[in-house]
């Protein structure tokens, strides 16, 4: 399964060995070409693997991220798109094992993304809800819980599918383990399920005419006033949990772009959640009662952005894969889309059109999805480049030396 | 079984059986000490290995950069030889020429040397070729502080009796958070080939579980036929591994070093470790891991106050007038 294998595994290594000199051109070029300067490609078990030196090799680091985007080729290792203003930064010298990936990327599909978008959705809906119930405004408050709801359901079908074993999915509820956001995760959707669940109920119940409801269901259904705003109001109490435990899901990892961001991506999260949640709330609810929503949507959008910026400025060179390939096309969608919905929405406030609303909301939704697919793609690219494993930890090692605990009273051995 | 968290549970040394909650006639913790120095690339531990626990054969190729044809750890390569060919001698210029330690020994096999080496051999430069062979046999690290086991939603990864870490197949739900978790890329979900049991959950090393149970050298350690592979308790190989650090020093080979034997590092220190000739990445390690959940308390706080920003906000968007 190689091409570009012209001679038999003797002549090859004594090629290597007559070629494989550190720090000259041929290697720089080898190592930076995303072909390879012979062409030599291996298909591994994860599909086309570059063939690179295991000796050192020179890449661009911000030039990377500047040629990114431009052709699918170089969507990986932008680096071979050379010049730009490569020199603005000191070049990355790394090494590894013939360019094979050191950790692995998860397992993971396009399940899970969707499912942090979804997450925040029924989160910010649910918080939406309670609010409107609180304040008076019918409309948002039902469509707030039915949204909801149907998030909610739909991520529960997303975590289970994306198993590799399905059918035991209840062994998520054999322990309860701080140590696993996952398991967290699963605790904070389970409460949270439960009250948005009891709200919606209590919603259906206020929609379905008694005639309707067989007489032995109807003394539960006279107690579903009784939960009908406290459950709501606890869901949304619990709800900014499911929003933003999402975060530590992804940086509780060695996945090099989610790890390095653990710091604001629980934020980026939260703005993106309410900015997600607030343009459904614009597209189902009327005009009159948005205004709250109206506004949580302009604050969110600014503050993913703002905060999805921050991140980029201290993730160092794990933040080239925020700009490459599809997680840097899903990125510039999702900036482009929250920022039209909000300038949208601020008009669609100020001119009460229910047509501005309904299109800003969208673009508000599909920029939050964006944002999902887009840090969710930019990890996995940069599981599978040995470069954002190595680079980093080479540089703490210069700037700090090696991670010791304090307590350490053996000395470093060799 | 006792629940507590001691100071270094998250971070530091620890002995991680004592930690779990095992008792006080508890094994001493086992682990592997992989001399790589005298790694002879037979990948007679990958066939043990396989033989034993029963793991599916499954896509060899070469990867057409060297001798390796198993790539990498994963579902169904619990021990992996690299390889790794360099232009560079074994034993530094003028050193250990008298301890009778060589960079190579002629076994008086025929060679077909490669272009030019005849000419340097020819004028007398230098009975040794410009180039070495790296080999190593990879494995699990069974950690002292193993991120697959911390986020491992369904308490399927548990901590042995020795020290280990073990996947409880009939108990793994495949949800794969342990992939990305390690810091060595080691652990993977199964997803080939058809029909091979266990599709679909995480598979990595035990340190063969069942073998240790029965007071047997796992199958890899014991197939080695150089004892590249050596098992047994942690802190004595650990001293082992010293030893022949310095006896490989005073030999001239400086470049040997050891990787994982530190409790203080990032990751506590590994129940498997190495002395490897060069960098850790040469070798597909990673130069100095950390465990990510030394972070975690860290991510929890930074989630907790976005959450509240967002209850906030969403409270300041309600406030002011009503319809």
């Amino acid at each position: 399964m190689t091409t570009g294998r012209s001679t038999g595994p003797e002549g090859a290594g004594i090629e290597g060995a007559g070629t494989e000199g550190a720090g000259t051109q041929d290697q720089v070029n080898a190592a930076s070409d995303p072909l390879g300067a012979d062409g030599a490609n291996a298909v591994g078990r994860d599909g086309p693997i570059d063939v690179r030196s295991q000796t050192t090799a020179t890449v661009g680091t911000r030039g990377g991220r500047r040629g990114s985007g431009e052709g699918g080729r170089g969507r990986r290792r932008g680096g071979g798109r050379r010049g730009g203003d490569r020199s603005m930064v000191p070049e990355a010298e790394f090494t590894s094992y013939y360019g094979r990936p050191i950790v692995k990327p998860s397992p993971w599909e396009a399940d899970i993304p969707a499912y942090l978008f979804a997450g925040g959705l029924a989160a910010g809906s649910s918080i939406l809800a309670a609010g409107a119930d609180l304040t008076g405004r019918p409309a948002m408050r039902r469509s707030g819980r039915f949204v909801s709801m149907g998030a909610l359901g739909f991520s529960m079908v997303a975590l289970v599918h994306d198993l590799g074993t399905p059918s035991r999915f209840y062994n998520m509820l054999r322990v309860a383990k701080p140590t696993s956001p996952m398991s967290m995760g699963t605790w904070i959707l389970s409460a949270y399920g439960a009250f948005a669940g009891a709200a919606t109920a209590a919603e259906v119940g206020r929609m379905v005419p008694r005639r309707w409801v067989p007489r032995l269901l109807h003394r539960p259904l006279d107690l579903l006033p009784y939960a009908d705003r406290p459950a709501g109001v606890l869901a949304a109490v619990v709800a900014p949990a499911v929003a933003s435990y999402t975060a530590v899901l992804l940086s509780d990892t060695a996945t090099p772009s989610w790890h390095s961001a653990y710091r604001e991506l629980p934020f980026v999260f939260v703005g993106s959640a309410a900015a997600a949640s607030s343009g459904m709330a614009m597209v189902t609810a009327p005009v009159a009662e948005a205004g709250p929503a109206r506004r949580l949507a302009v604050a969110g959008a600014a503050f993913e952005l703002v905060m999805e910026h921050r991140m980029e400025q201290t993730m160092g060179i794990t933040a080239e894969p925020l700009h490459e390939g599809k997680a840097g096309r899903l990125m510039r969608a999702s900036k482009a889309l929250t920022v039209a919905g909000a300038a949208g929405t601020l008009l669609a406030g100020a001119r009460r059109s229910r047509a501005l609303s309904v299109l800003s909301g969208a673009a508000l939704m599909v920029g939050s999805a964006c944002t999902r697919f887009g840090v969710f793609e930019a990890g996995q690219a940069s599981a599978m480049d040995p470069k954002y494993t190595v680079v980093p930890q080479r540089e703490r090692l210069e700037r700090e030396g090696p991670v010791r605990h304090p307590g350490s009273t053996t000395p470093p051995v060799s | 079984m006792s629940w507590t968290i001691s100071e270094n549970s998250f971070w530091g040394p620890l002995d991680p059986a004592a930690d779990a909650g095992y008792d006080e006639d508890r094994p001493k913790r086992k682990g592997f000490f992989t001399d790589t120095s005298i790694c002879i690339g037979c990948k007679a531990c990958e066939v043990a290995c396989k033989e034993w626990n029963d793991v599916p054969a499954d896509h060899f190729d070469m990867t057409a950069t060297s001798y390796d044809n198993s790539h990498s750890l994963n579902a169904n390569q619990w021990r992996h030889v690299a390889f790794i060919e360099q232009p560079k001698r074994l034993v530094t210029e003028g050193e250990g020429q008298d301890s009778g330690l060589r960079g190579t020994v002629d076994l008086g096999m025929p060679t077909v040397p490669p272009t030019g080496a005849a000419e340097q051999l020819a004028n007398g430069a230098d009975d040794r070729p410009d180039f070495r062979w790296l080999m190593s046999s990879d494995v699990c690290k069974h950690c002292t502080h193993a991120a697959c086991l911390d986020v491992c939603p369904t308490g399927s990864l548990f901590r042995t009796e020795f020290g280990t870490v073990v996947v409880q197949d009939d108990i793994c739900n495949g949800c794969g958070y342990c992939v990305p978790a390690c810091p060595y890329g080691v652990i993977e979900r199964r997803k080939a080939p058809d029909g091979a049991k266990n599709v679909g959950i995480a598979q990595k090393c035990t340190l063969c579980y069942d073998r240790l149970d029965a007071g047997q050298t796992p199958a890899c350690a014991q197939a080695c036929p150089t004892q590249s592979i050596q098992y047994g308790d942690v802190e004595e190989l650990r001293e082992r591994a010293n030893k022949r650090v310095e006896q490989l020093h005073e030999a001239g080979i400086m470049d040997a070093r050891l990787y994982g034997n530190d409790p203080n590092d990032g990751v506590g220190g590994t129940g498997a470790f190495f002395l490897l000739l060069d960098e850790p990445e040469v070798y597909g390690f990673p130069p100095d891991p950390v465990v990510t959940t030394k972070d975690l308390p860290a991510m929890y706080k930074h989630a907790v106050a976005a959450a509240g920003a967002l209850l906030a906000g969403a409270a300041v968007a309600f406030l002011g007038r009503r319809p």
